[in-house]
């Protein structure tokens, strides 16, 4: 048994979808040029304090990664309809190795995102020291977590036709929320809806640059509150959609 | 390999719920397969062979009844890797080659196949770096055949493996699994081709309406349902006289016409003739395996759902 090439072939499937590629990629990028590029003189925006380049590299980071792990949703809706999953059912493959290639793969494309729009930053010119970006990077990383739960969720909910506008409404509505778009200051009427959303803390992953470990407690909280939620979610929708009927 | 302990179906029973009310697909059946043994399960559509095939996979939660696989619960058997399968239904997933495919399909096996040989069994070789979502019917078919065979599997299960095949593709898929079964791997296939069952079963599972009517060589069933019926137009004879004719096994009447079902066609219309000149109208017909397969269970009635 060989999980680690099982792994890769499933790398190698995702990294083959171009069109894809060019949504999860081409288009934070190249939104981040055109929001961020004309601003790029701005060193306070919004009252948050952080530069717009900085602001909105993270903020489209987190778009795009966003993205990127409720992908694996759609993969799984589509290998569920193509009845792909019965026959991975009928080979040692358990349900834990099966999400883990899922997930490992979303964090792939991911970490591919997040590495695009750091450059994209640094070429409107962010600067942070090592540990500001390691520890940003982190805060990421984590935050990205409940959105692997919300794929699985998804992905076993939602058929192959529906997943699509369910993903990309739940995106485009927690981007918006998330302050993607435009800083969400504490006095905001919004803040309050923002503040528990797990969008919203990728985006305060930019907070690292201000000195102090970027998420306070409540940060923390509301994502391990979600990531909880979604995969006890996520964990029901698995064994209703595999129940044997 | 295997012990003594094979594939054993103890009174399965399944039942699907639909809105229009409960559709018995599987109505208590007995099977025991013997290691190294190939089986068709033989029947029309909506015979249940799909759903007894679920069941014995572990897909499908028998209503009543036990199923065994090498002495274990379907879902061991699997877990060990000693099971490959072709299903009825789904699709390949895309973006990667045959070659891949087969490659990540025989990473999830402990004692997988040679990628290369597989690739060659299965007659898939000259497609081998091709897209997955760019193949024929038959061409997907035959890939879907290399997943089942890479895992190196001590049980193949294949519903309906030659479905969409060309004459060609079915030959070669017949010649590989006849190497395979004289490997001594234990082969259950379904198809509705008695001639697939005759040619490459040691066994036919005769299967009609969710039960079983028949199990034994397929040169029996084939003789059992094989038969033909000759029908004529013939007033005012007995039916005991004519059901006496060499090479009729019963006779019925319906009408003015009788029809008789018979082991030797040919021998019959000649004691017919000999015996009744003014028989007129003659038809001689095959009763096809669904026609038959009716006869066999005692219901003249056409399947109304098929499950």
């Amino acid at each position: 048994m060989n999980r680690r090439a099982y792994m890769r072939y499933e790398l190698l499937r995702t990294l083959r979808n171009r069109r894809y590629f060019l949504l999860t990629f081409a288009f934070p990028v190249l939104l981040y040029f055109v929001i961020a590029g004309p601003n790029k003189k701005e060193h306070n925006l919004g009252g948050s304090g952080l530069s717009a380049p900085l602001y909105y590299m993270v903020g489209l980071a987190a778009f795009g990664t966003m993205s990127a792990m409720l992908s694996a949703g759609g993969r799984i809706a589509a290998e569920r309809s193509a009845g792909w999953n019965r026959q991975l059912r009928l080979t040692p493959l358990t349900p834990r190795e099966y999400f883990r290639a899922k997930i490992v793969t979303a964090y792939a494309v991911a970490g591919v995102c997040l590495i695009l729009l750091y450059v994209s930053g640094t070429i409107l010119g962010v600067r942070l020291s090592a540990h500001e970006w390691f520890s940003m990077t982190g805060l990421i990383l984590a935050g990205l977590v409940p959105f692997g739960a919300m794929a699985i969720l998804f992905g076993h909910l939602l058929s192959s036709d529906s997943i699509g506008p369910a993903m990309g409404g739940a995106i485009a509505v927690l981007a918006l929320l998330g302050g993607t778009w435009f800083p969400i200051g504490n006095h905001d009427a919004l803040y309050h809806v923002a503040r528990v959303l797990p969008s919203y803390w990728l985006v305060q992953a930019s907070h690292v640059a201000l000195g102090g470990r970027g998420w306070s407690g409540a940060g923390w909280a509301v994502v391990a509150g979600w990531s909880v939620a979604f995969g006890f979610l996520a964990a029901r929708a698995y064994r209703r959609d595999t129940a044997r009927m | 390999m295997a012990g003594a302990a094979g594939i054993e179906l103890r009174g399965l029973v399944k039942t699907y719920r639909t809105g229009g009310g409960d559709v018995p697909a599987v109505r208590g059946i007995d099977v025991g397969i013997r290691p190294g043994e190939t089986v068709a399960l033989l029947g029309p559509n909506g015979a249940g062979k799909s759903t007894t095939i679920d069941m014995l996979l572990g897909l499908t939660r028998p209503d009543g009844g036990t199923v065994s696989v090498f002495g274990a619960e379907p879902e061991a058997a699997i877990a060990a890797g000693r099971v490959g399968a072709m299903l009825q239904t789904g699709s390949l997933i895309r973006d990667l080659t045959v070659r891949e495919l087969v490659s990540m399909m025989a990473a999830l096996f402990p004692d997988a196949l040679d990628v290369g040989d597989v690739l060659g069994l299965t007659g898939i070789r000259d497609i081998a770096d091709q897209r997955t979502e760019k193949l024929s019917g038959g061409q997907a078919q035959r890939v879907r055949f290399a997943v089942a065979l890479v895992g190196n599997p001590e049980l193949l299960v294949l519903d309906e493996p030659t479905v969409g095949m060309d004459v060609e593709s079915r030959r070669a898929f017949w010649t590989t699994m006849r190497d395979l079964a004289a490997q001594g791997k234990t082969v259950l296939f379904a198809t509705h081709y008695l001639e697939e069952a005759d040619a490459y079963a040691d066994r036919a599972v005769l299967m009609a309406r969710g039960s079983i009517v028949a199990d034994g060589p397929p040169t029996e069933i084939k003789a059992m349902v094989g038969s033909r019926r000759i029908r004529a137009t013939l007033p005012g004879v007995p039916l005991e006289l004519l059901s006496r004719l060499p090479g009729v096994v019963d006779a019925e009447r319906h009408g003015e016409a009788v029809v008789l079902r018979c082991a030797d066609s040919d021998g019959a219309i000649r004691a017919l003739l000999g015996a009744y000149p003014d028989a007129r109208d003659l038809e001689v017909s095959g009763a096809g395996l669904e026609q038959a397969f009716l006869e066999l269970t005692g219901d003249e009635h056409p399947v109304e759902a098929a499950a």
